[in-house]
Formats: C-alpha cells, sequence, structure tokens
C-alpha cells in the first residue's frame, strides 16, 4: 500500500513539474514576455526595468527555478488591475465557483441519473428515445447559448430571475441550469449505458430466476452496480465544473474564478491568467492523486494493479 | 387505437434516423448544405458581413414588426446584416473546426502509436505530458494560451489541435497496446520488420477506424470551444464574422430584447453540433463495434 | 402418479425485428419428469438446451416469444400464468442454477444476504431468520465456518465455493423442482464430483425433480434417470438412460456415445461427427440430422420425422431406426 501512494504522489509531482513548465515555455515562445508580464500602457524604460527586475535576462532554467519557487510560497504575482496578490484574489473567489458547481452538479445528478435509468428500463421504447433526445441536445448546446436563452426567456419577456450578480437563490437557478444542462446529458448517457449493460448480466439474470420483483431487481441489484461508474464520471466533472465555468460565469457576471479568468484576459491582466492556470492545474492533479487513493484504501484489488 | 404522443414521438425519432443506404440523411444533409453555404458564402450572401450601416442597427428579421426584406434575418449593433454574417460564420467554424480536428488528430494520433508500440521511456514521457495536459481543462488551457500568443484565425487552429491532441492519444495507445500482443504483429516482428515498418503497415492502418470515430465525434466540442473563445473575445478577433463573436456582440442587445442576435446564431452552432455528432454516433456504430462505451 | 413436469410440444422461436427471420430455437417438444428423478438434457451448442429451460421458467429474452405447445408443471399449464403468478413460481417453486457462478452472485452485497434474499421476498422471512437460515443452507451444501462465510463477498470465494452458494440460493425455498444449467463446466474437474455428489444428495434429501442440462455424456451416465438428446431445437430421442446408452436409436445418439474415446481402445483415431451443428434460422428441410447421418435416405431429406415410440417411455425421431 505504502509504495502504491508513494508511486502515485511521485507520478502527481511530476505532473506538476510538467504543468508549470509547460505554462513557463509557453510564456517565453512568444519572444519576449515582457510585454505579457508588464501592465498595458508601460514605456519603454520601464519595461526595460521591469525586465532586469523580473530577472527576464537570466538563463532560461533560473527563471525556471525562480518560478517555481515563487509558485511553491504561493507567490504568483500581483493582479496590474486590482494591484493586490493574484492567489488572494483567487481564493477570494473561488467559494462562488464551488457553490455553482455544486449547484449544478446537483442539477445534472437530478436530471441525468433517473432519465437515465428510464431510458434503460425502456430500451428502444418512448422513455429510451426521448432520453435520446434530451442527450443530444444537452451535448450540442453550447452552455453559454443555453445561459443567454434562459435569460432572455426568464429576464427579459418574463421578468422572473436576475440575469447577473450573485446573492440570492434567484441568482444561482440559470447558471447552474446552463452549466449543469450539458454535464446532465452525458451523465445521463452514461447511466443508461451502464444500465443496460449490468441489466444483462448474469447476476441480475439470476435474480429474476429468484421470483425477485422487478423493481427489487432493478434498484436494488441493478442499480448500485450501475451507477459505479456514473458516480466516477460525477466527481471528474464536478472539478471540471470548477474550473472550467468561464463562459457560464461570464454571462451571468457570477463572481467566481472562471469570471476572473476572464476579466484577465479582457484587461490583459496576464499575471491572473497565468495563476488562474497554474492553481487551477494544480488543483486538478492534487484532486486525482486524493482520488485514487481513496479508491486504493476503498477497494483493495486497485493497489496491486498498477 | 388512438394515436398517443409517446407513437408520434417514436415515428419522428425513426424518420429523423433514416438512413439511406446506410447513412444517417439529416445530419449529413445539414452538414452539406452548412458546408456549401460556407464554400459559397461570397456568392450566397446578401450584403456584406463586415461592414454596417448604422442608420440601419438592430433591425429584427423580416417576420416581425419593423423588419425589411433587404435584411432577412435582421441586423446587429453596427447595421450588419446577419444573414450574411452568419454565412461567413460557418465558413470560420467549419474550417477550424475540420482543420483542428485532422490535425489534432495527425498528432494526437502518431504520438499514441509512438507511445504504445516504443513503450519504456519513449511511452513514459508522452503519457505524462499527455495525463499532466489531460488535467487542465480544455477552455481554461486554450484561453491561456490565446493570451499568449494572441487571437487571430490561424492561431485558434493551432491552440485547439494543441489542447485536443491528448484526447487520441490516450485512446489510440490503448488500441497499440493491446494490437501489439496480435497474431499478426508478432509474425511481422518474427520476420524481421523494423519498428518502423510495423507501426506503419500494420499498426496505423488498424488504429485508423478508432482515430476516425474519434475526430468525428471531437468535431462537435471543438466547433463549440472556438465560438466559446470567439464569445470571450479571444478567438476569432472582430471585425470578421464568427457565430460565437455574434453571440457576445448580441449579449449587448439581449436586455433589450433583440432576440435574434442570440438566438440565431447559436442556432447555427447547434445544428452543426448536432449534426457532427449524429454523423460521429452513426461512424461509431458502423467502423468498430468495440468502441461503444466511448 | 401425475409427473411433476410434462412438456408437450413445447415451441420456442426467435424473431427478428423485422419479422424476416425466424429461428426455431425449441421445436415441438416432449418430455416428462417425475418428482425425485434426474432428467438429462443433452446436446451440442445451439441445439435449444438453454433455450428450453429458460422457456419452463418463462423467462426469455425479448426476442423470443413461445410459439405452441404446453408446459404442464404439477398439472398446472404453466404458459397459462400470469407474470406475477410466474414471478412467484421461479424460486420457490421451480429454481434454476446458471454457468458461471462467479458472474451468478451480485459482487456488491454479501453472500448471506444474496442466499436469504429468496426467503425473504417470497416467505416473508425476517433479515435476522433468513441469515440464519441463510448459515444453514451453506452447511447444507458443505462450505466450512459457514458462520464466518454468510458475512463474506463472492470476490473472496473460490469457484467451487460459489457454486454451492449458488445451490444454496436455489435450495433456500424448498423447490419442487431444480434445472442447472452446465453448472459444472467451469468447475475443476476434481471438483466436479464433489459438486455432482452434493447435487445427488440434495435431490434426495429434498425429494426435488432435477434437470440437468449438459453436454457431458459421462455426467450423464451417473447422474440421470432419464435422458433427452436436443439437435437443431428438436428432441431426437428421450428415455431412460440405461436403455439409451446401452441401445441407442438414433443416428445421433449413437455417434453421440460412439465418440467418447474409452480405455482399452484399440482404435488409432477419434471418431467425430462429420459437419457442423445446423444454422437454426436455415435448417435443413426434413430431418435436420440428414446432412450429417450416415444412415439417411430419401425420407429423411423430404420430411421431418415423427416422434416414434420405441417402448415404454422411450421415443425417437428417426425414419430409419430401427423398432
Amino acid at each position: 500500500m505504502k509504495t502504491f501512494v508513494l508511486k502515485r504522489i511521485g507520478y502527481s509531482l511530476v505532473s506538476l513539474c510538467l504543468l508549470s513548465l509547460t505554462i513557463f515555455l509557453f510564456v517565453r515562445l512568444t519572444g519576449d514576455p515582457t510585454v505579457l508580464l508588464v501592465e498595458p500602457g508601460a514605456s519603454r524604460e520601464d519595461m526595460a526595468m521591469i525586465r532586469e527586475q523580473l530577472g527576464l535576462d537570466r538563463p532560461l532554467w533560473e527563471q525556471y527555478g525562480t518560478f517555481v519557487a515563487s509558485a511553491v510560497r504561493g507567490d504568483f504575482g500581483k493582479s496590474f488591475y486590482y494591484r493586490t496578490p493574484v492567489l488572494e484574489l483567487y481564493l477570494s473567489r473561488l467559494p462562488s465557483s464551488l457553490l455553482l458547481a455544486a449547484a449544478a452538479m446537483t442539477f445534472s445528478l437530478i436530471i441525468g441519473i433517473p432519465s437515465g435509468i428510464i431510458a434503460a428500463v425502456s430500451v428502444g421504447r418512448f422513455g429510451d428515445n426521448a432520453g435520446k433526445i434530451f442527450s443530444l441536445l444537452g451535448l450540442s448546446m453550447p452552455q453559454f447559448w443555453v445561459g443567454l436563452l434562459l435569460i432572455l426567456f426568464f429576464s427579459v419577456y418574463l421578468g422572473w430571475l436576475p440575469s447577473s450578480g450573485s446573492g440570492t437563490v434567484w441568482h444561482v437557478i440559470m447558471p447552474s441550469f446552463a452549466l449543469g444542462w450539458y454535464f446532465a446529458a452525458a451523465h445521463m448517457r452514461l447511466t443508461r449505458s451502464s444500465m443496460l449493460e449490468v441489466l444483462g448480466s448474469e447476476y441480475v439474470k439470476l435474480a429474476r430466476l429468484k421470483g425477485l420483483p422487478e423493481r427489487r431487481v432493478i434498484v436494488k441489484h441493478a442499480l448500485k452496480n450501475a451507477l459505479i461508474p456514473v458516480l466516477t464520471l460525477a466527481g471528474i466533472n464536478l472539478i471540471l465544473m470548477v474550473n472550467a465555468a468561464v463562459v457560464v460565469e461570464t454571462v451571468f457576471a457570477w463572481p467566481g474564478i472562471g469570471r476572473l479568468l476572464y476579466e484577465g484576459i479582457t484587461f490583459r491582466d496576464f499575471p491572473i491568467v497565468q495563476a488562474t492556470v497554474m492553481i487551477g492545474g494544480s488543483m486538478i492533479v492534487v484532486v486525482n492523486l486524493v482520488v485514487d487513493v481513496l479508491y486504493a484504501v476503498i477497494d483493495p484489488r486497485i493497489r496491486y494493479v498498477r | 387505437m388512438a394515436v398517443t404522443r409517446a407513437d408520434r414521438l417514436t415515428v419522428a425519432w425513426r424518420s429523423a434516423s433514416i438512413n439511406l443506404q446506410g447513412m444517417p440523411v439529416f445530419p449529413v444533409a445539414i452538414l452539406v448544405g452548412l458546408g456549401l453555404v460556407a464554400i459559397f458564402a461570397g456568392v450566397l450572401a446578401p450584403h456584406s458581413s463586415e461592414v454596417g450601416n448604422l442608420g440601419e442597427r438592430f433591425k429584427p428579421p423580416a417576420w416581425q414588426q419593423g423588419g425589411t426584406s433587404n435584411f432577412l434575418l435582421g441586423t446587429d449593433h453596427l447595421g450588419r446584416d446577419v444573414l450574411s454574417r452568419l454565412m461567413f460564420g460557418a465558413r470560420v467554424s467549419i474550417m477550424v473546426g475540420l482543420l483542428a480536428v485532422v490535425v489534432a488528430g495527425t498528432i494526437g494520433t502518431a504520438l499514441g502509436i509512438l507511445s504504445g508500440y516504443m513503450g519504456r521511456w519513449v511511452d513514459q514521457v508522452i503519457m505524462r505530458v499527455t495525463d499532466t495536459w489531460l488535467a487542465l481543462p480544455a477552455l481554461t488551457f486554450a484561453i491561456f494560451l490565446a493570451a499568449v500568443v494572441g487571437p487571430s484565425l490561424w492561431n485558434i487552429v493551432i491552440i485547439l489541435s494543441a489542447v485536443y491532441w491528448t484526447r487520441y492519444a490516450r485512446v489510440i495507445r490503448g488500441e497499440v497496446l493491446s494490437l501489439k500482443e496480435r497474431e499478426f504483429v508478432r509474425l511481422a516482428i518474427v520476420a524481421g520488420c523494423s519498428k518502423w515498418t510495423i507501426m506503419r503497415r500494420h499498426i496505423l492502418p488498424n488504429v485508423l477506424n478508432s482515430a476516425i470515430v474519434l475526430a468525428s465525434l471531437q468535431l462537435g466540442v471543438v466547433i463549440i470551444t472556438e465560438a466559446a473563445l470567439s464569445f470571450l473575445g479571444v478567438g476569432v478577433p472582430p471585425p470578421q464574422a464568427a457565430w460565437g463573436l455574434m453571440l457576445a456582440d448580441g449579449k449587448k442587445g439581449l436586455m433589450a430584447g433583440y432576440w435574434w442576435l442570440t438566438v440565431l446564431p447559436g442556432l447555427c452552432i447547434m445544428m452543426m453540433v448536432l449534426s457532427a455528432n449524429l454523423l460521429g454516433d452513426w461512424l461509431r456504430v458502423k467502423l468498430d463495434p468495440q468502441l461503444r462505451q466511448l | 402418479m401425475a409427473p411433476l413436469l410434462e412438456l408437450r410440444n413445447l415451441s420456442t422461436h426467435y424473431v427478428s425485428q423485422r419479422g424476416t427471420r425466424v429461428v426455431k430455437a425449441v421445436d415441438g417438444v416432449s418430455l416428462a419428469l417425475d418428482a425425485g428423478e434426474t432428467l438429462g438434457v443433452v446436446g451440442e451448442s445451439g441445439s435449444g438446451k438453454s433455450t428450453l429451460a429458460l422457456s419452463i421458467l418463462r423467462l426469455l429474452p425479448t426476442a423470443a416469444a413461445n410459439a405452441g405447445g404446453e408446459i404442464l408443471f404439477d398439472g398446472e399449464d404453466l404458459l397459462k400464468k400470469s407474470a406475477e403468478e410466474m414471478r412467484r413460481i421461479r424460486g420457490k417453486r421451480i429454481a434454476m442454477i446458471l454457468q458461471d457462478p462467479m458472474a451468478s452472485l451480485n459482487p456488491l452485497f454479501t453472500v448471506g444476504d444474496q442466499v436469504g434474499e429468496g426467503l425473504r421476498v417470497h416467505e416473508g422471512t425476517t433479515k435476522r431468520r433468513a441469515w440464519e437460515r441463510a448459515t444453514e443452507l451453506l452447511r447444507a451444501v458443505r462450505i466450512t465456518a459457514p458462520e464466518t462465510r454468510v458475512g463474506e463477498y463472492p470476490h473472496q470465494m473460490s469457484g467451487g465455493m460459489r457454486q454451492r452458494i449458488v445451490g444454496a440460493m436455489a435450495i433456500a425455498c424448498e423447490p419442487q423442482l431444480l434445472i442447472a444449467d452446465e453448472p459444472t463446466t467451469s468447475l475443476d474437474l476434481t471438483i466436479q464430483a464433489q459438486y455432482l455428489a452434493l447435487l445427488r444428495d440434495l435431490q434426495r434429501d429434498h425429494g426435488l425433480g432435477l434437470i440437468f442440462i449438459t453436454h457431458n455424456l459421462g455426467i450423464v451416465a451417473k447422474m440421470c434417470d432419464r435422458v433427452a438428446v436436443m439437435y437443431g431445437g428438436r428432441l431426437v430421442e428421450f428415455g431412460p438412460v440405461r436403455k439409451i446408452f446401452d441401445a441407442p436409436r438414433h443416428p445421433y445418439t449413437r455417434a453421440l456415445l460412439e465418440s467418447i474415446p474409452r480405455f482399452g481402445d484399440s482404435r488409432q483415431r477419434l471418431t467425430a461427427i462429420g459437419g457442423q451443428p445446423p444454422d437454426l434460422s436455415a435448417l435443413p428441410l426434413g430431418c435436420s440430422f440428414h446432412p450429417r447421418c450416415p444412415d439417411a435416405v430419401d425420407q429423411c431429406r423430404a420430411e421431418a420425422p415423427p416422434e416414434t415410440g420405441v417402448d415404454a417411455g422411450h421415443v425417437s425421431r428417426c425414419w430409419v431406426a430401427p423398432r
């Protein structure tokens, strides 16, 4: 067990290194990174001074060293616009994104799982076909368009819901719907195929042979097994929702890290952009590590596979 | 026996899934239609897509009150004809989508084959990079790259390729790993073929099916990402016509109720992605039943 | 005394979605089984043996449906029962064991839970009492330390043990009839013998009727009182095991028996039956065995032979077989 955990931590460390290296190299790819790392509108002398200050004339490996060292310390630079350390900014916005992701995930599971079950149980008939249409729509409609349509309908035409900002329950409804819509379709699809596979298994056949009522067969025997891959996917998607809700947060002016990223690129506030990608990416790597170790703790078979 | 709503839905579904000589009619027709519009936009479009008449701003579509037949689908905030912009936007979406998918697919498949077949440290290096890049959400990564290299049509293609090749690498590598154990590969090794020959002549044709299926499934995703990037302002730069950009502009008129600027471009995106997804689904079932779990 | 189970001209057909292809998986099968007796159902893969079992329990896949005949269980025709009535019969009066024990057990639930489930559902037993009964049942199928085993999960056990657990599940509600579909095929040879002995003892202790589906004639010889030989969905010979093994009437039965290698045999080569098993969706006209039959005559190619009584309790379907 210990070797497994150590090995897994090792992988994560390598991933983190590669992540920081990627970001570091890409920034320097453009030729003169000073342009990015300096406030827009700075004069030539300012740029030269900043270049020296940031050590951009030093050898590459040395620059990388400082980069990583400051990242580990939590120093990701200061935002040009807000004039505060980016990490502070990021952490202050994170809770909003977590809230939105939680709401969206709840919505996607409440819609996705039952419809997937219904689709699997009524294969080829109405429930399944309706489900197929729903999943196609969900996977084909861009999230931000769904958001815009919702605003059009519920804010402009009906005037029921606020179109931007956060603070009350009413503010959360539309953004979480827009964010969760795509994932609801994805979860429905997986639930359906997983259920179908389980319903065709030998132990379900035997459960029926034992004369168990159909509802018991489905709920007790089939469902639990079928939900395992779905919940795994949901976990992966949750992290995705937290980190990649850029467009939905922008459309609804939701004050999360996605919106922060948008501000960063709109105002050419590069430290924000760089930091968001670094922190977001690192967060994902760490969460993956924790999840993998947890799975190994729960299921002893996994420890020996790697 | 009364015809229930359920029956009607089933009939509608069945007719939508009509296969003609095996090909799903509607998705292919839509994609071909959009392709033709994209190619002949210059001829078909009634107006310029980039220059507008400020005196004609925010005109609604022809069938609504206030609309004219001159601007069938209305105009935007700069007085530009929506229909023309939609047509030229099709060009951008298709071009970017196809190119990005092809480039990403090529790189990803090549690296996947190398990684899967060569094994050992080559595999380790490529897989570590792939896993790391896969961990980053595509949109976030794309935004970062766009912020670094600056927005332009070609840059978008490069960025999207750089973000999405990892999907192919993973899947193809898995396939190669199982192909390696098959008889005909072993025979080729015994016969003395070089690694490169085997990869080229034996492995590549066998993974091509998976690559194509994956590409068709990715097309929709890539198009949506491009639209998102343009919407955020780091995609196709104005004044060019791109559906994502139109949606961003449309947001300005949203609270005033200018619905056509939001609904129409999004509808186009949805139609294209829907068709690509349906085509991809059909291809997946047709070309390789093993991939059904994708 | 009326037989426990009697099939009269039972047919089960698979129909393709557009109704174009019809596969007669079970075609006009008639046989009978008394309480306490063991019937062996023999045939190659695709001969319709498993479909026959599922037909009796009326748990066919959606593409298949009953196409005629009667299933008389304890005097009542099962085909006339409602879905709910059938459900109450399954597991309680007729039980079934499947081939793969690992796949038959739900990996997420304990052995005790699964063995006792039938009792809780069919007889309203309380959870605690069902758990106790499960422990007793595990002991009855000769699993050591049943008190601990009952709380374990399927993946913690060996193949032989799992198949015994499946056996315990089957007899939990004291059924009158037990159908075993190739229960020993996936077990090691050494374990097979033990398992067969167990089944025989269980049958004797509970007075079960046992239907044993297999392709292994050795098992039939050891375990069964009567045997039904199936080919291409049809029953080609049925009767007491001793009689049929001593003097098989149908050419297929004869060929099957001859293909078993014997010690002290002076022949150099193994005899096999030439040709391939038939495609059930495209059966040859007439007797389905005639392409591979060494004794076939013109009539065999033209007309399917009817059931012919050889003597009491022994029938076969063959134009050429001696009376």
